[in-house]
């Protein structure tokens, strides 16, 4: 079998991506190990959103409410595992990172569905302001809620823990993130070829013809979202421990904003967009960031470029147009 | 006679001041193409979607297998086995034409809940598919997108779908619209087998296909059916020259 | 006391709710007849109200200064969308959402390069300072029932607009048949950018009005814009009255709820922790509003077409 022109870009990209941290080591500046950590943990959090965006055609504005409550979930059980205070019905925080990653889940799957049972039973523009109007309560509310912090955001002291790994390592942090990166993408591309990654995206082009065969496309849609929810939390949380912070602005809509260019930038739909896509911006805000302060404005129009004029993203680009088989 | 397996009673449906279904009673029975006619505007489409779901009537209920489905969805009534073509072809413009009828298979497996296996290495999934495109003649072009096919491969495409749902009754809305007259012809020939594995309502122009096939016609005018009988009725029938078929005898 | 205290509660929840009309009308009447979704409406209001500071402060005058923020968002608006906006009207909303969060980019950044990172302030014109004597024997002020009476003009006006004028009627007909109105020999173009702009100018009118009671900021107009958002989502989009309904139904619900929760947290709660649960639930109260709404008419209150 030989490896298509997208399958070996994919592979490109992954290796460009691990390999940064250690050319960085050897040359002497850290800083960059940072830089690539927070693009595994961005592509991370947009192969979650890809999930509904790319695969069911679902334009969710509100993705950063589960970004912001995976890194208030680390924040908040790190805070209650150094104070020794209990949190709610007599249960102990944790600065474990895989017991935080799963209350993440857990948590990001109960709010995903109470969220996409009330958003999906509309479409189109309801749909895109519905989502971003309930990012916008639990914005709200983690500000409003002083006992984390408010509008100051809540600080995690020292960077939870990974058994058998010093996490406090920058190496080795990214190392972790790199690995759950890969977990995400597997998942991704494992659910895309299912069964329910068929339904999911037929649901997309035809919702009548999926109904017309008997499958309902609500429950699809629903499990995608939450699903969804859930990669997009644990790569918050990631995030929060990658600051040290948990604040507000992980809730805010410019985060939803930018997780969803993050995919455009990369191309829609495809395995490795968001992959793409948050190198691209990473460096993007570094680079523009180095040479004026107003980078935002130059990111506006090189954005607008993209969307008016080289739409399927890096990967169309590279890897020609998108097949499904 | 033989088993009824769709039976409609008395349906109305209103939109505003406009009766567009006024106490329709159809019924379709086991083996038989049950032909539904009406010149445009007669209310057949009204009709087709309060039967496959898409619609709720005002009034009267349909019953499908000895069950009444006229409170279900769609995608409960296509489970329950009422398969349809649709008047435009209803597709996943770009999964390839068996990733269309696989989908098809999966949901009537009642497996769309599974995450992990690949479908295409899915042997339970692809090879009925496969089967479905052979009998219908699309075997050939399985691999194209459903978007690149023709038109008249993609009426193919629905008749494999709804064969792949092993439906207990066949909805077909105008599938000779647009075919050429090879295609009609061929397509003619498959529905005349295709009665015996399940009943057909046929809603269709073309006039000689619905003689050439129907073992009953239905003649919808106004939101009424004015009678029902056989080919060699309707054609007598005076009441549906002049409504109908006045312009052609 | 209480009675007093509630009016101006409700009042100010009535200006809010002005304010959101203003925003929501233009966002409305943008989708209903483009079927566009513009996020940069935001940015709208704050042209507004940046145009109305910097020349109410040159020229002394606030009236001028008024004038100036409708014509500056009226030109902002049609210069986006002759250059941008109208490439947008046959794309996916996806589309839509990303190239108008580019444009909040561009002016967002683009003002804070012109104006600097301080805000501005505005101060509310000689002619309505002061307040003036409610029933119950409390004051209100003065420019706030100004805004109320204003909000109530504009609605009028768009009215007799969309129900009595020529371009209304074109609008109507944009807004049910696209294809009607071309072959009616209507230029869909000019059409398209008279709509924009007004939208733009009601939104950047809000902008300045507000800009007088708050200070004049970059970014000011993002919040606004998301609760015209749930405004029209609970109205109906594309519909005008849904969107005067649920602008007053959010305003006043949001104002209320600020006021009332922690009052009636305190009956069942110590009053420091009913305070903090009280402001808590209140921000996500018309959220809250919006999610029932929609659980029982998924399309809004008034839905405009289909």
């Amino acid at each position: 079998m030989t490896l298509s022109r997208e399958t070996l870009i994919n592979l490109i990209l992954i290796v460009l991506l691990a390999a940064v941290p250690f050319v960085a080591l050897g040359i002497g500046q850290p800083f960059y190990i940072t830089l690539a950590t927070r693009i595994a943990i961005l592509a991370l959090a947009a192969v979650g959103l890809n999930l509904v965006l790319g695969l069911g055609g679902l334009v969710s504005f509100g993705h950063a409410a589960f970004f912001g409550i995976g890194g208030y979930v680390a924040g908040i059980l790190a805070a209650h595992a150094s104070s020794g205070e209990a949190l709610m019905f007599g249960l102990a925080g944790s600065d474990q990172m895989p017991v935080i990653w799963l209350v993440t889940l857990i948590v990001c799957g109960i709010v995903g569905l109470a969220i996409g049972a009330v958003s999906l039973r509309t479409s189109g523009v309801y749909f895109i302001m519905i989502t971003l109007a309930f990012s916008q309560m639990i914005y709200y509310f983690a500000v409003s809620w002083p006992a984390y912090g408010g509008e100051d955001g809540l600080s995690i002291l020292v960077r939870n823990r990974f058994p058998g790994v010093n996490s406090m390592k920058p190496i080795s942090y990214f190392l972790i993130c790199l690995g759950m990166l890969i977990a995400g993408l597997g998942l991704f591309s494992l659910i895309r070829a299912s069964r329910f990654g068929a339904a999911l995206q037929a649901a997309r082009q035809n919702a009548v013809r999926v109904a017309a065969v008997g499958i309902s496309p609500y429950p699809i849609r629903l499990a995608a979202f939450t699903l969804s929810g859930m990669i997009t939390g644990v790569a918050g949380a990631l995030y929060a421990d990658l600051n040290r912070f948990a604040s507000p602005s992980m809730i805010s809509w410019h985060m939803s904003g930018e997780l969803i260019v993050l995919i455009v930038l990369g191309g829609t739909g495809r395995l490795f967009g968001p992959v793409a896509g948050a190198m691209l911006y990473v460096v993007f805000e570094f680079a523009l960031g180095g040479l004026t302060e107003r980078w935002q404005f130059f990111l506006g129009l090189i954005l607008l470029a993209v969307v008016l004029f080289a739409r399927g993203g890096l990967l169309g680009l590279l890897a020609g147009k998108a097949r499904h088989g | 006679m033989a088993e009824t397996v769709l039976e409609i009673e008395n349906l109305v449906k209103n939109f505003g001041a406009l009766r567009a279904t006024d106490g329709v009673s159809l019924d379709l029975r086991q083996g038989e193409i049950h032909a539904l006619i009406g010149p445009n505007g007669a209310g057949k489409s009204t009709l087709i979607h309060q039967i496959c779901g898409t619609l709720k009537p005002d009034q009267g209920n349909i019953r499908f297998s000895g069950q009444d489905i006229t409170a279900l969805g769609v995608a409960e009534r296509a489970r329950l086995g009422l398969g349809r073509t649709f008047q435009v072809s209803s597709i996943a413009p770009e999964f390839s034409a068996l990733r269309n009828v696989m989908l098809a298979v999966q949901a009537k497996q009642g497996t769309s809940f599974r995450f992990f296996t690949p479908v295409m290495r899915d042997r339970s999934l692809t090879e009925p598919a496969m089967a479905m495109l052979e009998r219908v003649g699309l075997a050939a072009r399985a691999d194209i997108p459903a978007a690149e096919l023709s038109h008249g491969e993609r009426r193919q495409l629905e008749i494999a779908i709804a064969l792949a749902l092993e439906s207990r009754a066949f909805l077909l809305d105008e599938p000779m619209a647009g075919m050429g007259p090879e295609g009609s012809k061929a397509l003619t020939g498959f529905l005349d087998g295709l009665r015996h594995e399940a009943p057909i309502l046929l809603v269709e122009h073309d006039m000689d296909a619905v003689f050439a096939l129907a073992d009953r016609i239905s003649v919808l005018v106004y939101g009424k059916i004015i009678t029902t009988g056989t080919v060699d009725e309707i054609r007598r029938d005076p009441a549906v020259r002049s409504a109908y078929l006045g312009d052609h005898a | 006391m209480t009675i007093a205290l509630a009016i101006e509660q409700l009042l100010n929840g009535l200006q809010l709710g002005v304010m959101l009309f203003l925003m929501a009308a233009g966002l409305t009447l943008i989708f209903g007849v483009m079927g566009l979704i513009n996020l940069a409406h935001g940015s709208l209001y704050m042209v507004g109200a940046f145009a109305c500071a910097t020349i109410a402060a040159w020229t002394g005058s606030f009236w001028l200064g008024l004038v100036a923020s409708l014509a500056a968002a009226a030109a902002a608006g049609a210069i986006i969308e002759l250059t941008v906006i109208r490439r947008l009207y046959d794309r996916d909303h996806l589309d839509q959402v990303l190239a108008t969060f580019a444009l909040i980019l561009i002016f967002s950044e683009g003002t804070r390069w012109i104006f600097g990172s301080f805000p501005l302030y505005l101060d509310i014109p000689p002619l309505l300072q002061g307040a003036v004597a409610l029933p119950g024997g409390a004051e209100y002020p003065l420019y706030r029932l100004a805004i109320i009476a204003v909000g109530a003009a504009v609605a009028i006006g768009l009215y007799l607009l969309i129900s009595k004028t020529r371009l209304g009627m074109r609008i109507r007909a944009g807004e049910s048949d696209r294809e009607m109105i071309g072959a009616l020999g209507v230029d869909i173009r000019t059409l398209y950018t008279i709509v924009f702009a007004l939208g733009s100018a009601l939104a950047g009118f809000a902008g300045a009005m507000v800009g007088a009671l708050q200070s004049v900021q970059v970014g000011m107009g993002e919040p606004v814009l998301i609760l015209a958002f749930v405004v029209i989502v609970i109205g109906g989009i594309g519909s005008i009255k849904g969107a005067l309904i649920g602008a007053i139904l959010v305003g006043v619900v949001d104002t209320l709820g600020r006021f009332l929760l922690p009052q009636i947290l305190a009956i069942l709660l110590p009053p420091a922790q009913a305070g903090l649960m009280g402001g808590a639930l209140a921000s996500m109260l018309i959220y809250i509003v919006m999610a029932v709404i929609l659980a029982v008419k998924p399309r809004g209150l008034f839905t405009a077409h289909g």
